[in-house]
């Protein structure tokens, strides 16, 4: 990279040089200067709406370069600074001090005094610069305007109209960054004000013409502006708002700043592992916020990131361990509990272990030493979600070992990105951000136009459910339409020597022939692959090897060499090769196995949840587990382990980077890792598995491997479409963002704000089927059935889509169905007006 | 350094032969005498009558109501801030259409003065921005226990006096949180009795508060804002 082109100007008497483009109010932090400000805020464009960082600038002007000062102050966020350009701040100019002090006061006439009862009030920009740089006494002796308070613009986020200073960090945040516009300005004057499009403030009744304008501007036919849905990441409008005009629901009145204990830590909701600081007081955490880290999120992370935490202390949260004594689950102290379990893993001739797909590197390490060197079995897989060998070999191919891949910094520069079972803000939260703000043209193979795709200004590929396999080995061959199109994009960026990007998401495992078809196009196209899965857990768990047939480190383990084996393992291991969770689901169903080591998964996520739970009951159960919930009906002994904030560790993110992270709160939860290591001890095995560094001593010390394993190899498949008139569908279904997720219990006011659940068909099959718009459609399999209200859009015909686990669809648990699967539709009742 | 000439210094300690010998009875001079004098022990508490405190002593904290019975207090933890001891915690809460302790939207749910650390400086009382919290020239704070010198929200509100409303009831209808903070409210409305007497007929408060509010007294000086 070449270096910039600096500019050299005089900031209060002091020189600085920075490269050209920068703002003045950039340039004099450089030089150590704080300008006041309120709308100014480094990510967003500037708009100068706020006036507070008025300075006084005079620059070279004329043929002889005759420095001409400014006739008024100028707003230092919005002008760049030029070659010999003088500026004097308030600390240097008694004009711009003086205009600050103005501003300031003008601010003031209508913001409320009522700093007391104000979430912000102690970490309040208005409070420090109105005392830093304001006048001292308020000559303004009247009434203030005052509003109705608390609007609600979404259940979660509260709006006090009083206390805003209309810099529009929020609207233009709204608009810049995530692209969902549901707050504006609205009045003129005196009564300006933000507002969601609300036809009560406003006096207006929309009529059809304005809801269908509202629509376009969001960029969906469901979605209505001025719904509570406002996009998975509005709750950083409450962070950005330099007074206390946003609030949260959830916090609203709960503490003071200076109550609060701030760590900065890693968020364990997604695979991006966002940077994010946990405010707690009195062992409690209250809220949390964005941290900086500009490699991520920069200042964003998604709305179940920042309020989904209070899982971690729902009322089913484990303290001690429970063993069953008949039918019951009984409270026993932990030597009591150990011994049990213990008993029943010395008893058991065959185990397996499914260890969940949530957990950090030390702690899956731990999982993957103890089913090999304790147990003695290689039944081990962490993928709790539908699954497919062929996945099994591409992670152990393509991710195990892999080191530093994709970062998501390259993706956000790549010219051209290609997704394929995967969908950006859903399933890629902060990626969707980055995609959008890099502006990259994303090309998406899926069966219609996600909200996230329209916004992300992406093409659609369309592709029907399942038919992805078959869409990636003739992509790059394609002539003609968009498929060349994109053939040609990530070619044309592969040879620019920046690369295109082809992104694979967790659900192309149940296409067969998918993961190999996007290998192979990879290397043809010349582009890069990301693997990015749904939870924060499975790139640690894909480097530990918790999956049958690989050793931590990328190896294979019928492959170890003897000091290898020694190094992870503690002696050489003659392992029978092991089932994957859908094999360990079928043998515990006949009976072929004794007992099963489980972490924290959750049945509901499983292919085939009523399957899983039949296997559950007819096996022995030991279960490490935070809470209560998932397997406690069939548990025979459940000990406690701690929450990410109760625990210190490392995630391993979807980029294969580590972010560790310490312990949040004081606690004396153990972790999987001790757990593991004080039951091996009563197994008779002496191993360090809950000690942090092992884990990375062992790793560090085996290095990448040699040699990558096997990469998978099966054809294509098309997929199984149904007889035109069949009545029959293919399912299309991903996880939203905001769902049903056990990890938003404990959230109302989130959940409340989570976009309504819909089906989306085409026209031509809502026909066939003889539904319209808001009337309810029937969604079945043998197991169960689906009913949601219509959404006509964009899809291929005969194929239906569902969200995975949103209120009245789960469709694991109803339908025990999986993206791609053959699904029959039929009318249900009509229902009221659907909304979002 | 030379030695100074002290009290201590032996050269002045020597007394002649009489001196000497008299010397060590005559402190027994004073027990003597005091035999036949009054004595100044008071049988505190059990007897007698100690003067009371000057009018501005730093006693015991009062967290104070407004004349409809609403608390002052809004939950800010100002005082916590301002205590050099941390001797307070207070967390807040909001104030709902059902249950409304405090004016305005937000009530101190959790009060408390531990008085093992408060060192009656009164910058508390200083900080509060409701004057809710004052100090009386109560001083008779002794116990057996640490958690009963922890004193909580119910032992430091007020008493109800004549004429005020239990809390929880509404705010007066058609007043702000301002309007109360500066003495609009003198006793409660007939719309607060209402609807405590819906919700809570045996509120004991009721029959006080229903004289009040029926006597006629303006119950709002100024009228709320437009």
């Amino acid at each position: 990279m070449s270096a910039p082109e600096l500019v050299t100007c005089t900031i209060d008497g002091i020189e600085v040089s920075v490269p050209k483009n920068t703002l003045i109010i950039r340039a004099a932090e450089e030089v150590g200067i704080m300008i006041p400000r309120f709308c100014d805020h480094p990510l967003l464009k500037p708009v100068a709406a706020c006036r507070q960082c008025l300075v006084d600038v005079a620059s070279p002007a004329g043929p002889e370069g005759k420095l001409r000062a400014f006739p008024k102050p100028q707003p230092a966020c919005a002008i760049t600074v030029t070659p010999g350009m003088v500026v004097g701040t308030q600390l240097t100019s008694q004009a711009a001090r003086q205009a600050q002090e103005q501003v300031a006061e003008l601010i003031l006439i209508n913001h409320p005094l009522d700093c007391p009862i104000c979430d912000k009030g102690g970490e309040c920009p208005l409070q420090n610069q109105a005392l830093a740089t304001g006048r001292p006494v308020s000559r303004f002796a009247d009434k203030k305007n005052t509003f109705a308070k608390p609007l609600a613009l979404t259940p979660q986020i509260l709006l006090d109209r009083e206390r805003c200073v209309l810099c529009q960090r929020c609207t233009r945040f709204c608009a810049q960054v995530p692209g969902d516009p549901f707050i504006a300005l609205q009045k003129r004057g005196a009564s300006q004000q933000i507002g969601r499009f609300d036809p009560a403030v406003l006096g207006v009744a929309w009529g059809p013409d304005g809801d269908a304008a509202l629509d376009a501007a969001a960029g969906d036919v469901a979605a209505v502006s001025g719904q509570p849905f406002a996009g998975y990441f509005a709750g950083s409008i409450i962070q950005i708002c330099p007074v206390g005009a946003l609030t949260s629901s959830d916090y609203r009145f709960r503490a003071r700043p200076f109550d609060l204990v701030s760590v900065e830590t890693v968020a364990e909701h997604d695979s991006n592992c966002s940077a994010v600081r946990v405010d707690h007081r009195r062992g409690q955490v209250l809220r949390r916020l964005a941290g900086d880290e500009p490699r991520l999120g920069q200042e964003w992370i998604t709305d179940k990131d920042r309020f989904g935490f209070n899982w971690q202390v729902a009322p089913d949260r484990l303290r001690r361990p429970l063993v069953r004594r008949g039918a019951e689950l009984v409270e026993v102290s932990w030597p009591e509990g150990v011994a049990a379990a213990a008993r029943i893993l010395a008893q058991a001739t065959s185990t397996a272990v499914l260890p969940g797909g949530r957990l950090t590197l030390e702690d899956a390490y731990a999982y993957s030493v103890f089913a090999r060197a304790v147990l003695g079995t290689d039944s081990i897989d962490f993928r709790a979600r539908p699954s497919s060998p062929e996945e099994a070999q591409f992670l152990g191919h393509f991710v195990a070992g892999a080191g530093a891949g994709v970062s998501l910094d390259e993706l956000a520069a790549a010219p051209a990105v290609l997704l394929a079972g995967f969908e950006p803000e859903d399933e890629g939260g902060i990626v969707y951000l980055r995609l959008r703000q890099a502006g990259a043209k994303v090309y998406a193979l899926a069966p219609f136009a996600s909200r996230g795709l329209k916004r992300l200004g992406g093409t659609l590929l369309q592709t029907l459910p399942g038919g992805e396999a078959q869409a990636l080995s003739a992509l790059p061959d394609a002539v003609g339409g968009l498929q060349a199109e994109a053939a040609a994009a990530l070619r044309a960026a592969g040879a620019g020597g920046v690369g295109g990007v082809i992104v694979v998401g967790e659900r192309l495992a149940t296409v067969p022939g998918a993961y190999t078809a996007a290998l192979k196009a990879a290397e043809r196209l010349g582009a890069k692959l990301a693997w990015i899965p749904r939870r924060a857990g499975e790139r640690a768990a894909v480097e530990a090897g918790l999956l049958p047939g690989l050793a931590p480190g990328g190896r294979a383990l019928a492959k170890l060499t003897s000091s290898e084996a020694q190094l992870v393992f503690g002696r050489e291991l003659d392992l029978a090769p092991g089932l994957d969770l859908p094999g360990v689901i079928a043998a515990a169903a006949a009976g072929e196995l004794d007992a099963i080591v489980m972490g924290g998964l959750e049945l509901t996520d499983l292919a085939d949840p009523r399957a899983a739970a039949e296997a559950l009951r007819a096996t022995k159960v030991v279960a490490l587990q935070v809470r209560a919930d998932g397997v406690s009906p069939w548990a025979d002994v459940i000990l406690p382990v701690a929450p990410p904030s109760e625990k210190a560790g490392t995630f391993i993110n979807w980029e294969g980077r580590q972010r560790p992270f310490p312990q949040v709160m004081t606690s004396t939860a153990m972790s999987d890792g001790k757990v593991l290591q004080v039951l091996a001890a009563r197994l008779g095995a002496d191993l360090p598995l809950g000690r942090l560094a092992s884990a990375h001593q062992a790793l560090d010390r085996l290095g990448a491997p040699a040699e990558r394993l096997a990469a998978p190899d099966e054809p294509p498949q098309p997929p199984a479409v149904p007889a035109a008139g069949s009545g029959e569908a293919l399912l299309s279904t991903w996880r939203y963002l905001v769902d049903d997720s056990s990890g938003l219990d404990g959230v109302p006011h989130l959940a409340a704000s989570a976009p309504a659940p819909v089906a989306r068909i085409s026209a031509a099959t809502a026909q066939a089927v003889g539904v319209e718009a808001g009337q309810n459609l029937v969604v079945g399999t043998d197991c169960g059935s689906i009913s949601l209200p219509v959404v006509i859009d964009d899809l291929p015909d005969q194929v239906v889509h569902l969200p995975a686990k949103s209120p009245g669809s789960w469709v694991r648990v109803n339908l025990s169905a999986a993206d791609g699967a053959r699904v029959a539709l039929s009318a249900g009742r009509a229902v009221k007006e659907v909304k979002q | 350094m030379s030695p100074r000439r002290t009290g201590l210094d032996p050269s002045r300690q020597q007394k002649g032969f009489l001196g000497s010998g008299v010397a060590p009875w005559a402190g027994f001079g004073v027990t003597l005498r005091t035999f036949f004098q009054k004595p100044v022990t008071e049988q505190y508490p059990f007897k007698g009558k100690y003067p009371p405190p000057f009018p501005r002593y730093h006693g015991r904290h009062q967290l104070n109501r407004y004349p409809d019975g609403l608390e002052k207090c809004v939950g800010c933890e100002l005082c916590a801030w301002a205590c050099p001891a941390d001797a307070i915690f207070v967390e807040a809460g909001a104030n709902t259409a059902d249950e409304q302790y405090s004016a305005g939207e937000r009530y101190g749910r959790v009060y408390q003065i531990n008085y093992l650390r408060c060192i009656f400086c009164g910058m508390c009382i200083e900080a509060c921005p409701t004057r809710a919290l004052t100090m009386t020239t109560f001083y008779e704070l002794a116990a057996a226990s640490r958690e009963d010198m922890i004193y909580t929200k119910d032992q430091l509100l007020a008493p109800l006096e004549d004429g005020m409303l239990a809390a929880p009831h509404p705010m007066a209808e058609g007043l702000t949180d301002d309007d109360y903070y500066s003495g609009a409210v003198t006793g409660p409305s007939p719309g607060q009795v209402d609807w405590v007497a819906r919700r809570r007929p045996d509120d004991p408060t009721l029959a006080g508060a229903k004289a009040k509010a029926g006597a006629g007294e303006p119950v709002a000086a100024k009228g709320g804002r437009p």
